[in-house]
């Protein structure tokens, strides 16, 4: 064993084809693309030399500026909700359900494996108004209110995007997190009890900073994955009203294959890696400081 | 230590490469033409291909259809010659696509493409890629099958003829004339006539005109069409050349006049999320009264399946004239369909056969065999066309002078940004003077 893994020729030959197809299939494109930033045209146009003009502009385009506030704006929201709910949910699990949560579990991780699209358009007609009333406005009706046509505005499209994204995915991390929870000795909880401490104050005082690992992977899987959210807002409504649901990725998508832009549309994509960068920075340094103090 | 700085450098060297590979790319790229002048007026200059390979769009089976029943009938000795071969593409991919196989060199002989490409200025006009038809079918003596209508609005949209017009599409309202009877409306000859007899329709319950405001268009359109009557049919193209502005209150006119109508509820509601199939349905079914649409919705009217008013209860008319505006009621906005070029690389002679066999027997095959309209002479007999069908047809007949669309004249970004702000305008979120004040900025920064 030490022998095969203590030759570094044998490491490399093992390890070489996987590499070389990472390599090929992430690290060049991520860096090509860097590279085209610089550059202004398309495939067909060819390309010319722009240096940091692209990045001035985005920060001078309102659609750009725009689109990175929808991209922060969901991601904050959403990452908040989602976590807090699956925590929620995990201590519902852990504390309450203890045995007979399996089913429960089931039932609310179902919705995770659906297609985004497909949930996207059923909570589309869910908010439909006019012709086939989604449930919504039924409800609305039924209470004698008038029919609200939700995807007009702006805040109705967010909220319902939200609500989506939390229905499909608070099931993921509620069990990602109570695999967490699951980590705590019982004896410490024992001990505790014990002492005296009791529900809001036992999961304050004691649960919340020994799972403080697994919650702070899941706020900054989940930032990462809602910055980069595309079909869910796409699906909805198009990235409308207007474009003021549309984030970053819809933006870059339309800049590179709707105006056969891939300079520009490079530059997005980099500033957008930036901008998830600087978010799972931001959450390791404060958590370390945590452990610090 | 040693080993942690190798790789280090390492992986810096390796993504500088990899940063560095586009100047490599850029040095050898856009299409340089050894064949066909820059501007696309070479006409037949080009190399015959092996095939003639077609790409069309997911969203328009009746083309692919057509073209395979020429093949295997009018035009079966071009066939034999260069056979067909059909490729398919999603419309909303068009651009992508074609920008991807043209710097590739693998653009097909006849395809679908983008407006903005297509233009003089465009790229795939900058690159010599795109065919002179007109050059060609004059070469060719076949030039007299296409309609002087047809030719007259491509030209107008693409700047040349370098589209095949397989559809010829005149716009207008569509409407009920069982509704409009019951409720004593003639048909209206201005605007204000329109809103009086919308206002009475909304009275009688039932909806006054139905759009399908998800897709953005439906909307710009009956905008556009409100300039085109106030202001003339050289509207757009006075934009375009910097003559006028959208901010000009003549124009900020057709923004307020379609804000209003929203406003007062005329659409129905939930139109601002309607799509094109229900908002068809809406009007097939007698629920709304009128709609602005174009003569494609013929296939709808002609299928009994989807028209339960019947085609005899279904009237066309043109959009009203505007009071003190100085456009006329017979100018009727007309579109030729999606662009389908012609590869001028590959406009060779066995290529320009297939276009003048297209050129000639399209017309009749298609109208015959779907009841579609074309930019083509009808060159022998169609049994059973519908009456809808036969009245938009005399109504080409004698046109003098069409209108384009409101975006016609503009590029892929202002476009998009009439078509998704127009949402905003008709819900009360943007004010007209905003919303045209938007626009002409986009226009003036990319057009």
């Amino acid at each position: 064993m030490n022998s095969i893994f203590g030759d570094r020729k044998t490491i490399f030959i093992l390890l070489a084809p996987a590499l070389v197809l990472y390599t090929l299939l992430k690290v060049v494109p991520v860096g090509w693309s860097l590279g085209l930033s610089f550059f202004e045209g398309n495939s067909l146009r060819g390309f010319e030399w722009v240096g940091l003009q692209n990045f001035t502009t985005f920060f001078t385009d309102p659609a750009a500026l725009q689109s990175m506030w929808v991209s922060v704006f969901f991601a904050i929201v959403a990452t908040i909700c989602q976590v807090a709910l699956g925590y929620g949910l995990a201590l519902l699990y852990v504390f309450v359900l203890r045995k007979g949560s399996t089913l429960v579990r089931t039932f609310v991780f179902f919705p995770t494996v659906l297609p985004t699209v497909a949930v996207a358009l059923l909570f589309r007609s869910f908010v439909a108004v006019g012709e086939n009333q989604g449930p919504v406005n039924d409800i609305i009706n039924f209470f004698g209110g008038e029919s609200v046509e939700v995807l007009a505005s702006t805040v109705g499209t967010m909220t319902t995007a939200i609500a989506m994204t939390l229905w499909s995915s608070m099931g993921f991390y509620a069990v990602l997190l109570y695999a967490g929870l699951l980590d705590i000795p019982e004896e410490i909880i024992e001990s505790a009890r014990l002492d005296g401490a009791n529900g809001f104050k036992l999961v304050r005082h004691i649960v919340v900073p020994l799972s403080l690992p697994i919650l702070l992977s899941s706020i900054i899987f989940s930032l990462n994955a809602t910055l980069k959210v595309f079909d869910s807002l796409l699906a909805l409504n198009g990235g409308g009203p207007g474009t003021s649901t549309a984030p970053m990725t819809l933006y870059m998508y339309r800049t590179a294959f709707e105006y056969a832009e891939y300079g520009y549309g490079s530059t997005i994509a980099v500033i957008l890696t930036a901008l998830c960068l600087v978010f799972t920075l931001a959450i390791f340094r404060s958590s370390r400081r945590k452990a610090e103090v | 230590m040693n080993t942690r700085s190798n790789r280090r450098r390492i992986a810096v060297l390796g993504i500088a490469l990899a940063a560095v590979l586009p100047l490599a790319a850029c040095a050898g790229g856009g299409a340089e033409p050894d064949t066909g002048s820059s501007e696309g007026g070479a006409g037949a200059g080009g190399t015959d291909p092996d095939t003639f390979t077609v790409m069309t769009a997911n969203e328009n089976p009746v083309l692919e259809e057509q073209l395979t029943a020429l093949s295997e009938g009018a035009c079966k000795a071009e066939n034999e010659a260069l056979p067909l071969e059909h490729q398919k593409v999603a419309q909303a991919d068009t651009v992508q696509k074609v920008t991807l196989l043209a710097s590739q060199g693998a653009l097909p002989t006849h395809t679908i493409a983008g407006t903005a490409l297509i233009r003089p200025d465009g790229d795939l006009n900058a690159a010599g890629l795109v065919g002179d038809l007109k050059a060609a079918l004059e070469g060719a003596g076949t030039w007299g099958n296409v309609l002087p209508a047809a030719a007259s609005t491509v030209e107008q949209v693409y700047g040349g003829m370098f589209s095949m017009p397989y559809q010829y599409n005149i716009e207008g309202i569509f409407y009920n004339k069982e509704i409009l009877a019951d409720n004593g409306i003639e048909e209206p000859q201005t605007w204000d006539d329109l809103v009086d007899a919308a206002d009475t329709l909304a009275d009688a319950g039932v909806v006054p005109m139905t759009e399908a405001g998800a897709n953005g268009w439906p909307l710009t359109r009956i905008m556009g069409m409100y300039i085109f009557r106030n202001v003339g049919p050289d509207a757009m193209a006075a934009v375009r050349d910097g003559d006028a502005k959208l901010t000009d209150p003549e124009y900020v006119a057709g923004a307020q006049a379609l804000a209003d109508f929203a406003d007062a509820g005329y659409f129905g509601e939930g139109f601002s999320t309607r799509d094109g199939d229900t908002s068809s349905n809406m009007f097939l079914t007698g629920q709304a009264a009128m709609t602005y649409d174009g003569s494609w919705l013929l296939s709808a009217i002609n299928d009994p399946e989807r028209n339960e008013i019947g085609g005899e209860n279904v009237g066309f008319m043109p959009f009203p004239e505007v009071d003190g505006g100085k456009g006329s009621i017979d100018q009727y906005a007309a579109n030729a369909g999606a662009p389908m070029i012609i590869n001028a690389e590959q406009f060779g002679p066995k290529v320009v056969d297939w276009v003048s066999c297209i050129a000639e027997n399209y017309g009749q095959q298609a109208l015959q065999d779907a009841g579609v309209i074309s930019g083509f002479k009808v060159n022998g007999d169609v049994t059973d066309i519908s009456e809808n069908t036969a009245e938009i047809q005399e109504r080409i007949a004698g046109i003098d002078e069409t209108v384009l669309w409101f975006e016609a004249l503009m590029d892929s970004k202002s476009n998009s940004l009439a078509s998704t702000n127009v949402t905003l305008l008709t819900t009360g979120q943007m004010s007209a003077e905003d919303y045209m004040a938007q626009l002409q900025a986009s226009i003036d920064a990319n057009g």
